[in-house]
């Protein structure tokens, strides 16, 4: 019986499924309250939430089929075939390789010009997949070991169909924060605004009060899905790591990577990072890592640290020696 | 991958399917009463080299294991300009059994350390008399055959190619889905 060399983190994944269930269980809540302050106090308010629920599943479904379109064009990337340029022929190279140890259908490749060397994948499934790198990842900076080491975490998101798994857990955040806007222009307006779709009137106390509560709800709810998503997200990020380290065999390469990313963005002007901000979730390093130390910032961080993620290579590392 | 597995972010590293190979002596008689296909007794095992001593180690037993025996033929490794490492035997032309054999040695060793999702793939090469060459491509995550035919400047040759599949297709599993006929440009022994 030949050995694996593949365990499995249990600590890891015990991790995740507790982010996961606390996620759920927040979500339940949520639902149970919004049930009760209904049932309790009439449906004056239930457009506000009809509404709410309404709009954040569109957006939620929206982002989830269109999550290929809308993260290309907002990092401005434009797709490449093996002809369009030597790297390009390379990155396609690296990728038919890897697409075969590793048993997936190819995903398209983009490229986006930007002087950090960055990278991030997308799509809703492996066969919509779309792995784009910036155009400072191919220009030399990063050895081809380390280039591919890049690659391979990319694709350990497509295999774990990361995207999937994080805008439906974003929903609920989507929902609260949704419902929270909501409710506070319809405390603003005296109540108002929840009329239009319902055609109740609550422009009583009882309405008023239903909106307050709603607010609070709304502003906890938002705020502790918020950090259980992000914790969520460095979860996956970590699982990626391992992933990619364990299909290309080379946990070291993928260290050495990340250091060199890290040390480039960390120097990078601030205009640049501001506009680089919204995709920071699918990015293999988070453009704003620069600053050390902050605990708070860790927390809501999307990326795990640096350290973090030095330490789970070189663990791996020392299981393939063994 | 299983729901549970998406959920918790799990993938298990892919084992290579192995058996399949020892179908390539039937191919190479079809390839050659077909098509003029001779094998040129050249093959290769292409794998991603592990970091670590451990792996190096398999590395270097494999080596010595097929250097041993008395029509022991000479094992060349290269590694590409990807990193992958590739383990060229050289045989007869006409003992095709000899070399799968070989080949099989290899990819055994490795899966036996462990090692076995590091494979990448392996190529026994053909030759005609015009001088075109032929690649008939294992990817042992899939268990399946595709041919490669280089031409000049990274070009493939994909009438030869399909003309290959009408050929073997009884004989070998060939993969039917062609976006993954990914090319290996540049294969040693090819």
């Amino acid at each position: 019986m030949a050995k694996t060399r593949y365990a499995p983190d249990r600590g890891l994944t015990a991790r995740m499924t507790l982010t996961l269930f606390l996620l759920g269980l927040v979500f339940v809540a949520f639902i149970i309250i919004l049930v009760w302050l209904l049932s309790t106090f009439g449906v004056s308010s239930g457009a506000i939430v009809f509404f709410a629920i309404l709009l954040g599943a569109g957006l939620t479904i929206g982002s989830f089929f269109y999550s290929d379109k809308i993260a290309l064009s907002a990092a401005k990337a434009v797709e490449v075939t093996p002809q369009s340029s030597p790297e390009a022929a390379k990155l396609h190279g690296i990728v038919d390789r890897l697409c075969a140890l590793a048993d997936m259908p190819k995903p398209r490749l983009a490229m986006a010009r930007s002087p950090m060397p960055n990278a991030f994948a997308t799509g809703r499934n492996a066969n919509k997949a779309v792995l784009c790198v910036t155009t400072s990842l191919m220009d030399g900076r990063l050895d081809d070991r380390e280039l591919e080491g890049v690659l391979a975490h990319e694709m350990s998101h497509v295999a774990h169909k990361d995207v999937a798994v994080m805008t439906i857990a974003s929903f609920l955040g989507i929902i609260a924060g949704l419902l929270v806007r909501f409710a506070f222009y319809g405390e603003l307006f005296g109540g108002g605004g929840g009329g239009r779709g319902g055609g109740n009137n609550n422009n009583n106390g009882g309405g008023a009060i239903v909106l307050l509560i709603t607010l609070a709800v709304g502003i906890v709810v938002y705020a502790v899905s918020f950090l259980l998503i992000r914790l969520l997200s460095r979860y996956r990020e970590l699982a990626a790591d391992r992933a990619g380290a364990l299909l290309t065999g080379q946990p070291s390469a993928l260290a050495s990577a990340l250091t060199k990313v890290s040390g480039d963005i960390a120097r990078i002007p601030q205009k640049d990072l501001r506009q680089a901000e919204p995709l920071n979730a699918f990015f293999f390093a988070p453009a704003l890592s620069g600053k050390t130390g902050a605990s708070l910032a860790n927390l809501f961080s999307t990326h795990p640290t640096l350290q973090k993620r030095l330490d789970q290579l070189s663990e791996i590392s020392e299981q393939l020696a063994r | 991958m299983g729901f549970l597995d998406t959920l918790l972010g799990r993938t298990k590293p892919v084992q290579p399917k192995l058996d399949d190979l020892f179908a390539v002596p039937t191919a190479a008689i079809t390839l050659q009463a077909a098509m003029g296909l001779v094998p040129t007794g050249t093959g290769s095992v292409c794998f991603r080299a592990a970091e670590g001593r451990a792996f190096s180690d398999i590395e270097k037993d494999v080596r010595e294991l097929l250097s041993m025996g008395k029509d022991a033929a000479p094992v060349e490794v290269t590694k590409d300009s990807y990193g992958f490492t590739w383990l060229v035997c050289r045989h007869a032309a006409d003992d095709v059994e000899a070399l799968v054999t070989d080949l099989h040695a290899v990819n055994s060793s490795l899966v036996d350390g462990g090692f076995g999702p590091q494979l990448l793939c392996t190529l026994v090469s053909f030759r005609d008399d015009s001088g075109k060459r032929l690649g008939l491509v294992y990817l042992y995550k899939r268990g399946t055959f595709y041919p490669f035919a280089p031409l000049e400047n990274e070009r493939r040759d994909s009438a030869l190619e399909l003309q290959v599949r009408g050929a073997v297709g009884a004989d070998l599993k060939i993969e039917p889905d062609l976006s993954r006929w990914f090319p290996v440009w540049g294969a040693p022994g090819l």
